[in-house]
């Protein structure tokens, strides 16, 4: 390590302590501010464990039931929070199981640090029980790691590893310890880090910029707003209303921006996308000024580049300058954190309202309405729909609930109905794309905001990858509401195969076990409703719960969801049907 | 999509000197299929920073994006890329033939000296040619040796120099102030 990388200034006492590398381990993570870290013992990194018992009344230890549930419960944790989640596991097989929440991590932005142990040093390389090369591995989906092989390493690793995960667009992070360093003895000191010179983690914002993009959109007779998780990740949520009410431009989200401005925000058009609403996606190639704010043009987001946006003038507000010009052309490039991008924008805008644009808005809603959302919400044929329950959850968690997703059909359903009050609400996989996300995530989420309602949504495809945690549940007594919405079907891989396969069903009918027996195998209270008339009284029962409590929906099993942009098409070729 | 034609670019990647960040730089280059042409890592001229030079075939506007995967990297201090025309650049390379060749073949020893190659080592079984310079003029002496029997050939990396200043000393000025 070179030492001279990091501009520090002390944190604790400067007096130095002699203690082994398992104990600095802790003790940054107590200067780090963590409270609560999920993981999993095994024997490369006993020594930790085993100072962690020593100071289990400073610093909680969850054991969830595999690895990846400890990456995506720190997810959760650090999604709800703004805090840096942590996760911890054994070398080998501890290790690589933790790779799908560290790369769901990376492609979602989430700041995570997560501890591994390794073999002795002595033994590197010599394929030694559950040696493997997690640096090697974790390599294309870290923001940065790091192998300790020699205790005194610990501190200025620890720091780097939580500023780097933190600061600038965040990230996952691993440290991977030898068992020796360990065990090793040396003199600790904490300083935690300010800065490092080969890293910039916000760039500095460009007022010409600024001025060129508040230009195009006072000028902007059709202006739209995009925006993500940057504005969340940049606490940016009340400069971004600012700037649409004063500038009275509709403003849609990304699946990771959903819940920064109130779902009931007049200005708030709902979601571009794929399974997104009908008229941002539509008017996304009407619009003249189209304004990116902290998202990064993913293709489930722009469908068909070639026939995105085209006749728009594109702003985009990034933190990361790699993200500028990826996919789609920018005219004007605002560099910086949206937080002080925007309110630096924010005196440069004109008041307007543009009541015929927003007109378009509504008459596309009326459309969709109609066609799509009437069904959902309001279903008149016999079956259940996966709609009618996200409607129920919202009337009687009256929008204030942490909605906590899996992947698939009820992930769509749930992000385009959820009713959202306050920001940090949604919490999904919408990168990677990682089912089994959603139940380990909702126990992360409900352990840093206890006093916060925080229901999860599975189907029962994804539900049952991490099915296990249930037990981290009890063991925890994590009061999370778990909601499985049943098809007995990979619900939106069917979808595909019912539309673009000729009805082949490949593989994706499930024969499912009983699953209020396996929750009531957890000691979990547990229902399940096959009809109408009893959802209501089952949520009510739900949310009346200070305990976790399992709720399994039977829903339609052939539901399909709607709007749907097939792969590769326009956002304008929209499908309602 | 852009009709723009590939060429080579030579990117200068000033680094931390740190180890995995090879495997961090070419996994970049990996994950989006581009082959690499040529790649070589050394110290540059500031105490602890470390210099990767990797010649690549692209359209200019993927070179862009790449360049930015690269400059996101933590521990790397600066990228660059540019054309050949932008830079000053070399390749080495080494022959090993065989010694009685040298005696006996007189053309060798005109070949060397008329390729500005020079001698390295001569011993009873074996000598070792070097020559340093453009790829194409490597290729040539390589054509022209080939003939006589080659026992052992390799070459370089390209290493180059920008005409243009990379002010990284500045850039690391200004960090520590």
């Amino acid at each position: 390590m070179n030492t001279e990388t990091i501009k520090s200034t002390e944190v604790l006492a400067p007096t130095t302590e002699r203690i082994s590398g398992s104990e600095a381990v802790i003790k940054c993570l107590l200067a780090e501010g963590v409270d609560i870290l999920y993981g999993y013992p095994g024997g490369a990194i006993m020594p930790v464990y085993d100072e962690l018992y020593k100071y289990q009344d400073k610093l909680h230890h969850v054991l969830t039931r595999h690895e990846q549930g400890a990456t995506h419960a720190a997810q959760g944790y650090a999604r709800i929070s703004g805090k840096v989640g942590v996760a911890i596991a054994t070398s080998g097989p501890g290790a690589t199981n933790l790779i799908t929440g560290i790369a769901d991590a990376q492609i979602d932005s989430t700041p995570m640090v997560c501890i591994t142990g390794q073999v002795g040093s002595h033994l590197l390389g010599s394929d030694a029980f559950q040696e493997t090369d997690i640096v090697g591995i974790s390599t294309p989906v870290t923001k940065w790691n790091h192998q300790i092989t020699k205790a005194s390493e610990i501190p200025e690793v620890f720091a780097k590893a939580f500023y780097i995960a933190k600061s600038g667009r965040p990230g996952p992070v691993l440290i991977d310890i030898t068992k020796d360093a360990q065990f090793e003895e040396f003199d600790f000191s904490y300083k935690k880090c300010e800065g490092i010179r080969s890293y910039k983690p916000v760039p500095d914002v460009d007022f010409e910029k600024v001025q060129e993009a508040a230009n195009l959109i006072n000028n902007a007779k059709k202006p739209m707003i995009v925006w993500g998780q940057g504005v969340i990740l940049g606490e940016a949520e009340n400069e971004l209303k600012a700037v649409i009410e004063k500038a009275g431009i509709p403003a849609a989200w990304t699946i990771l921006g959903a819940s920064a401005i109130p779902t009931s925000h007049p200005l708030n058009i709902g979601m571009v996308g794929m399974h997104g609403n009908y008229a941002p996606n539509k008017l996304t190639n009407e619009c003249d000024v189209l304004i990116a704010i902290g998202m990064r043009f993913d293709d489930r987001v722009t469908g068909n580049l070639a026939t995105y946006a085209k006749q728009a003038k594109v702003i985009h507000f990034e933190i990361d300058p790699a993200e500028v010009d990826k996919n789609v052309k920018t005219d004007v490039a605002v560099l910086g954190d949206s937080k002080e991008s925007l309110a630096h924008l924010l005196p440069l805008l004109q008041e307007k309202s543009h009541p015929d644009w927003h007109q378009e808005f509504k008459d596309l809603y009326a459309i969709e309405y109609e066609k799509v959302i009437k069904n959902d919400l309001h279903p008149t044929k016999e079956g259940l729909t996966m709609g009618e329950v996200l409607k129920e959850i919202n009337i009687q968690s009256k929008g204030e609930a942490a909605i906590v997703t899996d992947v698939g059909q009820h992930q769509m359903i749930a992000c385009r109905y959820a009713e959202f009050n306050q920001t940090k609400s949604n919490i999904t996989s919408g990168g990677l794309g990682t089912m089994g996300f959603g139940l380990p995530a909702a126990i992360g989420a409900k352990m840093a905001a206890p006093e916060r309602e925080v229901v999860s949504i599975s189907g029962d495809g994804g539900y049952q990858m991490t099915i296990q945690e249930l037990g981290t549940i009890f063991q925890q007594k994590a009061a999370v509401k778990v909601v499985v919405l049943n098809n007995d079907f990979l619900g939106m891989v069917r979808q595909w195969q019912q539309l673009f396969f000729d009805k082949r069903y490949a593989s994706t009918e499930m024969v499912n076990p009983d699953f209020v027996a396996i929750a009531k195998g957890y000691y979990l209270n547990a229902r399940k409703v096959t009809k109408r008339e009893d959802l209501k009284e089952a949520v009510a029962e739900m949310m009346a719960s200070k305990e976790a409590y399992f709720l399994e929906v039977c829903v339609e099993k052939e539901g399909n969801v709607f709007p749907m942009i097939p792969t590769g098409a326009s956002v304008s070729d929209i499908r309602l049907e | 999509m852009s009709t723009e034609e590939k060429q080579l670019y030579t990117v200068s990647i000033y680094t931390e000197n740190n180890i995995g960040l090879l495997n961090r730089i070419s996994a970049i280059f990996q994950r989006r299929h581009i082959n690499i042409e040529s790649i070589n890592s050394s110290v540059s001229e500031i105490e602890g920073v470390s210099r990767f030079t990797i010649v690549v075939n692209l359209e200019e506007k993927q070179m862009k994006k790449v360049i930015g995967q690269i400059e996101k990297q933590v521990e790397v201090i600066k990228a660059y890329y540019h054309t050949d025309d932008e830079t000053i650049y070399q390749e080495s390379c080494m022959f090993k033939v065989l010694s009685d060749l040298l005696f006996e073949e007189r053309q060798i020893q005109n070949i060397i000296k008329e390729s500005n190659a020079r001698i390295v080592t001569v011993n009873k079984e074996f000598f070792v040619i070097e020559k340093s310079g453009r790829k194409e003029e490597i290729e040539l002496l390589y054509r022209e040796l080939k003939p006589f029997g080659i026992l052992q050939f390799t070459r370089s990396g390209r290493i180059s120099v920008s005409k243009q200043p990379m002010k990284i000393s500045e850039m690391l000025e200004a960090f520590n102030q």
